[in-house]
């Protein structure tokens, strides 16, 4: 961990997981701490991240619940705290049912490498000032190496399963993957570009700092970043499997897609992987565009940079429920073409729309008006040109039994 | 450092020897795929932390596919080959490739000169080196590759595109 210069005299709670990092590894001696140090992050990731999966899976049936007007689950605890205990219990003691002609290893395998490759995500996000588990000069590309597991994991298990309907389910599900890794990852290039670096704490220490000590440097406040942040936030919808775009795994779609010959313990896996993904997604948009752990204004700087990123990480997450309470889910034609006719070609656009921005970086006075409305007006146009072009004469739809 | 080598160099070995061995074909993808990961953790072993990374994502996450995608789309029944494996002919189109592939390779090795103790000091290697390297002297190399692969796509759409005239209920 580096150990950035800050101005004001930094306070107890900033430095609270120095402080106990240190407290812990002076019981060891000298050198096996930086062994306790990565054990140290190792536990810290995996008490986090699983009781915020755990609560995350009681939140959602909660919040879908007061969305569709009924309570949710109320019944194991105070509100339902204890819901998700009881579900994991739940889990662990259900029968596992493997298919006798499976191919055992690889139907072992999936599940385990999946939540394995998803928990490597969680390395390289900063946390906080002081909070960041792994620092490498290619974090982002490590992020997406580590994610690409996904993909494979998934052939495996609709393979293994040897079920007709697992195999077609898992091949589709990777055309989805892979269409919707492009815009993915050509979203967050004009971010790498602009930035100059690959290292997720380059790329926060460079959204550092305000406007008129009121408007934050965060990418997402200049035209490109939030064009950027849209298509990121849309194509991490799609890569982490959610509403709408949970055709791999929907019921109503072919069974439970690769998921059909999972049970008990291993199903749970899945969902685990499934969480633990948006949730790293969720962490690098948090990175990418909204500045990090940085604080939205300068006066808010005394409460710890943590609580600001684990905040900005608990909205976005609140706003993947939110849509999957509200989207109907697409048709696979219809995610298709989202993605190459829609999402690519404006994500390719938007590399243009940060180049013009960067080169136009010292325009002031009214040229700074014009500069701002140039970028916008190549954010919106090519938004509206290509959304009329696509949904030409299809509507308004006509309804014969219904009241419109 | 050189006992990591070799158990990264066994793992390649024994998961390509093991791949070859196989009748199962999907099997033998897959421990390609080790090998492939094999490679990465070679790279990472050798200080090249970027090229690792961009190993791993291309060919676990991309090539892969393809290659899983081939397999699955060309060849009508999963268990058995096309050629009965233990055909004279086979073998020895096996042992011809074999040796080409062989002395491919060793002639690249032995007309390579290695400078053994010329730098004492290990280079480090920026991301930001890499990318001045291909924007400036490999700029040409860089964009030669673009047009091939932007050929491949545009061919694999040429082949895949049907005329069959759209459907008005099935647009989007």
């Amino acid at each position: 961990m580096i150990l950035a210069a800050v101005t004001p005299p930094e306070q107890l709670l900033e430095r609270l997981p120095l402080v106990l990092r240190d407290l812990v590894t002076g019981f060891f001696p000298e050198p096996l701490r930086w062994l306790v140090a990565s054990l140290l992050a190792i536990v810290a990731i995996l008490a986090v991240f699983g009781l915020l999966f755990a609560f995350l899976t009681l939140a959602e049936r909660k919040i879908l619940g007061r969305i569709q007007n009924r309570p949710g689950p109320n019944r194991t605890g105070w509100f339902g705290l204890l819901q998700p205990f009881a579900d994991g219990i739940k889990m662990l003691t259900k029968e596992d049912i493997v298919p006798r002609a499976a191919d055992q290893l690889l139907h072992f395998l999936a599940p385990v490498v999946l939540v394995a490759a998803a928990l490597m995500t969680f390395a390289v996000i900063p946390y906080g000032r002081h909070l960041v588990p792994v620092e490498l000069d290619a974090a982002v590309l490590y992020f997406f190496a580590a994610g690409a597991a996904t993909e494979l994991v998934v052939f495996m298990a609709g393979w293994a399963s040897h079920n007709k309907y697992a195999l077609l389910a898992a091949m589709r599900a990777l055309a989805q993957f892979i269409s919707y890794e492009l815009p993915l990852l050509l979203s967050l290039v004009p971010v790498v570009m602009l930035t100059g670096s690959l290292s997720t704490t380059g790329i926060v220490a460079a959204q550092a700092g305000w406007k008129w000590s009121l408007i934050p440097h965060w990418h997402v406040f200049t035209p490109w970043g939030f064009a950027g942040f849209a298509i990121f936030m849309v194509a991490a919808l799609a890569e982490s499997n959610r509403s709408p775009f949970d055709l791999p795994e929907a019921e109503s779609e072919l069974i439970a897609g690769h998921l059909t010959e999972y049970s008990g313990f291993k199903y749970a896996l899945f969902f685990m992987a499934e969480y633990f993904g948006m949730t790293a997604l969720s962490g690098m948009a948090v990175t990418l565009f909204l500045g990090g752990w940085q604080a939205p204004l300068p006066f808010l700087q005394f409460i710890p940079s943590y609580a600001w990123f684990g905040l900005k990480l608990l909205a976005l997450l609140t706003g993947f429920i939110w849509i999957r309470a509200t989207f109907p889910r697409l048709r696979m034609d219809q995610l298709m073409h989202f993605a190459w006719k829609f999402l690519v070609p404006l994500a390719l656009l938007n590399l243009g729309t940060a180049a013009f921005w960067e080169f136009t970086h010292d325009w002031s006075g009214p040229l700074q008006l014009a500069r701002w409305a140039l970028a916008l007006a190549f954010v919106a146009g090519p938004f509206v040109a290509l959304g009329r072009r696509l949904t030409a004469g299809l509507g308004p739809r006509q309804y014969t039994y219904a009241a419109a | 450092m050189n006992a990591v080598l070799v158990l990264i160099a066994l793992l390649m070995v024994a998961s390509a020897a093991v791949a070859l061995s196989l009748r199962n074909i999907v099997r033998s993808t897959l421990l390609f795929v080790v090998n492939w990961f094999g490679l990465a953790l070679f790279y990472l072993w050798a200080g090249a932390e970027f090229v690792a990374f961009a190993q791993v994502l291309v060919y676990v996450g991309a090539v892969s596919m393809v290659t899983l995608f081939a397999v699955l789309l060309t060849r009508r029944s999963l268990d058995e080959p096309g050629i009965s494996p233990e055909s004279r002919s086979r073998a020895a189109a096996g042992i011809i490739t074999g040796c080409a592939v062989a002395g491919v390779l060793a002639g690249a090795v032995l007309r390579t000169k290695f400078p053994v103790a010329s730098t004492p000091a290990i280079p480090t290697v920026t991301v930001r080196d890499i990318g001045r390297e291909l924007m400036g002297p490999q700029a040409a190399g860089l964009l030669v590759v673009g047009v091939i692969l932007t050929v491949a796509l545009i061919g694999a759409i040429v082949l895949a595109a049907t005329d069959r005239p759209a459907n008005r209920e099935d647009a989007p």
